[in-house]
């Protein structure tokens, strides 16, 4: 399989961090999900052989951490916060707008043109600055509505661009 | 970037930097930066212990066990080598603090594991980043890329023969790896699952060598300790609670936001003059006061200062001092329910008390809630949390049963209330309509 150069040149400094070669695997692993979108069987099956662990073992582990995942996601994945913090400021209400906005009816439901998917999130250390969401690695803090909507076309401007 | 907030009482003995452009080399430098681990290496491992000792930092992840009574704990000589684990994948709902010293002042945290591990003859130093905080780990990686580049790290750091190693170390999603064991497993690759103790990581960590693993906040506070001394750090705070804390205040607030305060700080004083008091003049109902696993305290129960030991006193905790206060539009039930659910969601699963406990939890709240409870459902709630307390693998099934038991105690009648007026008598009919938005 081919990764990036920024990838290789990532994995290869990291292996050199630890004592054993499995330590890297939490992180490589969110590293290819990054390049891929998700961790298909390939990839599994790659990071498997790098680290001289079974696919079993690898499998073992992405199924531990929510963020890793083995189906695709939208292209921006936005995660919704509704925990307490973001709860008793408006959380839900921002998690059912992003749903019909994007017209999405499940939770981790990807809109047609697989540009969004919705997911509803345990505590993304935004608590402060509730209600917010996280599209991809980006935080959105202090929203209404409004501010979701313009967030929302924000990502939608990006493609067009 | 997350917005800064200040007030008149705090104390900024931690975040004296942020907003300063700390996160660049050359201005932490100019910000007294890297002059602390220069002062440590010159006082030598039994000095630094003692100063620990003497500025009474209690470790912040929520334990709060003595730091400097942790790290005397690592046997002088070992086959292995030893490690120090910085743990800054803080996952606890209500909890934001650890955020902003990473954003704002990571060499700090660079320089407490640096002292740490001078402190007990460790070469190598971990800082475990949770998966969210990517763009954290961006400043991060950056800031050990930099201190690399000087000369802080590596060989022979600072010319005196001393070698020590930072790196950083990305989670993926996971509250349960902010318990120290499960974090061992998590930086060894594998699942986050806690491990059997005794042994302690002190005795055998990481690889099986001796490990200290301390909380972001602890380790970025020793800098500080080092450049005032302990001693007068410690004066700062209450008897056996040196020092201040990061309170990231939330919830029902008109100023939310992270805010340094002496330990000990009226908890009324932090919600009623640090965070301007209850939102859009409405009464306060309840306040969660240390991250979502501390026990509820009732309004007339808010005349204390935050820090351990007046907490414990009080029945509850301090805990991360994530304090999510609550205004007398919230649901009790729901509130309940919210925090069960996320319980249930990060039960490793290791162990049989918390896996099903916080499972049946879930679902007896979420059916309550949504009308089809039954008046037995309230002492069942009760009863199941009380039989997971001090009955599960690791701290998470307390984490779970501790903040339900004060849930019914203090408000049953809220619990009554929605026998009586079914569904949920405090929401409003359009979100009822939505029920149950948590899957």
């Amino acid at each position: 399989m081919q990764f990036s150069s920024e990838f290789e040149t990532r994995f290869t400094e990291m292996l050199t961090h630890y004592p054993t070669k499995r330590s890297v695997l939490v992180p490589t692993l969110l590293y290819v999900q990054d390049e891929l979108g998700y961790l298909s069987d390939d990839a599994v099956n790659e990071i498997a052989q790098r680290l001289e662990l079974s696919d079993l073992e690898v499998r073992n582990v992405i199924s531990y951490y929510s963020m890793l995942r083995t189906k695709p996601a939208g292209k921006y994945n936005v995660q919704v916060c509704t925990n307490i913090s973001c709860l008793v400021r408006g959380g839900e209400e921002i998690l059912r707008h992003c749903k019909e906005t994007l017209g999405v009816t499940q939770d981790k439901g990807v809109t047609p043109d697989g540009l969004f998917s919705v997911e509803e999130v345990e505590c993304i250390g935004a608590c402060c600055w509730a209600p917010a969401i996280q599209v991809n690695y980006d935080y959105h803090e202090n929203l209404t509505m409004e501010k979701v909507d313009a967030v929302l076309e924000s990502y939608r401007k990006r493609e067009q661009q | 970037m997350a917005d800064l907030v200040s007030h008149p009482d705090e104390v900024k003995a931690i975040s004296w930097r942020w907003g300063k452009g700390a996160a660049n080399i050359d201005r932490y430098l100019e910000l007294d930066g890297y002059k602390a681990v220069q002062k440590a290496i010159q006082m030598g491992s039994e000095g630094i212990i003692n100063e620990m000792k003497a500025s009474n930092l209690r470790g912040r992840g929520g334990a709060g066990f003595p730091a400097g009574m942790k790290w005397s704990f690592v046997p002088k000589e070992s086959a292995k080598p030893k490690y120090i684990l910085c743990n800054g994948d803080e996952s606890e709902p209500g909890t934001c603090k650890d955020r902003m010293i990473f954003e704002h002042d990571p060499h700090s945290v660079i320089e407490g594991v640096m002292i740490a591990g001078l402190a007990v003859g460790a070469k190598t130093g971990y800082i475990y980043l949770r998966g969210e905080y990517r763009y954290l780990s961006d400043i991060m990686m950056k800031a050990i890329k930099d201190a690399y580049a000087r000369g802080f790290l590596g060989k022979n750091i600072f010319g005196t023969g001393h070698d020590f190693d930072v790196h950083w170390h990305g989670g993926a999603g996971a509250y349960e790896v902010g318990e120290e064991s499960a974090l061992m497993e998590s930086l060894e690759g594998k699942r986050g699952v806690p491990r059997i103790r005794p042994p302690f990581p002190a005795v055998v960590g990481l690889w099986g060598g001796p490990t200290v693993i301390n909380n972001a906040e602890t380790l970025a506070s020793v800098p500080h300790i080092f450049m005032m001394g302990g001693e007068k750090y410690a004066a700062i705070g209450t008897p056996k609670n040196g020092g201040t804390r990061l309170f990231g205040i939330s919830g029902c607030v008109e100023r939310p936001g992270v805010y340094e305060l002496p330990m000990g700080y009226s908890l009324r004083k932090m919600i009623y003059e640090v965070a301007g008091g209850v939102w859009k003049g409405r009464k306060l109902k309840a306040v969660v006061p240390g991250g979502s696993s501390t026990p509820v305290l009732l309004p007339e129960e808010i005349d204390i200062g935050m820090d351990f030991d007046q907490c414990m006193k009080a029945g509850t905790m301090l805990g991360s001092a994530g304090v999510v206060v609550l205004d007398d539009t919230v649901c009790m039930v729901k509130f309940a329910l919210r925090t069960m659910a996320f319980y249930r969601h990060e039960s490793c699963g290791w162990c049989i008390p918390c896996r099903e406990g916080t499972d049946w939890l879930k679902k007896t709240l979420v059916r309550f809630h949504a009308g089809g409870g039954i008046k037995k459902d309230i002492d069942n709630i009760q009863y199941l949390a009380e039989n997971m307390l001090g009955r599960t693998f690791c701290p998470l099934g307390d984490a779970a049963a501790m903040p339900t038991i004060a849930f019914v105690k203090k408000f049953r009648k809220e619990f009554e209330d929605h026998l009586e007026g079914r569904p949920c008598p405090y929401e409003p009919q359009a979100a009822l309509e939505q029920l149950p938005v948590i899957a």
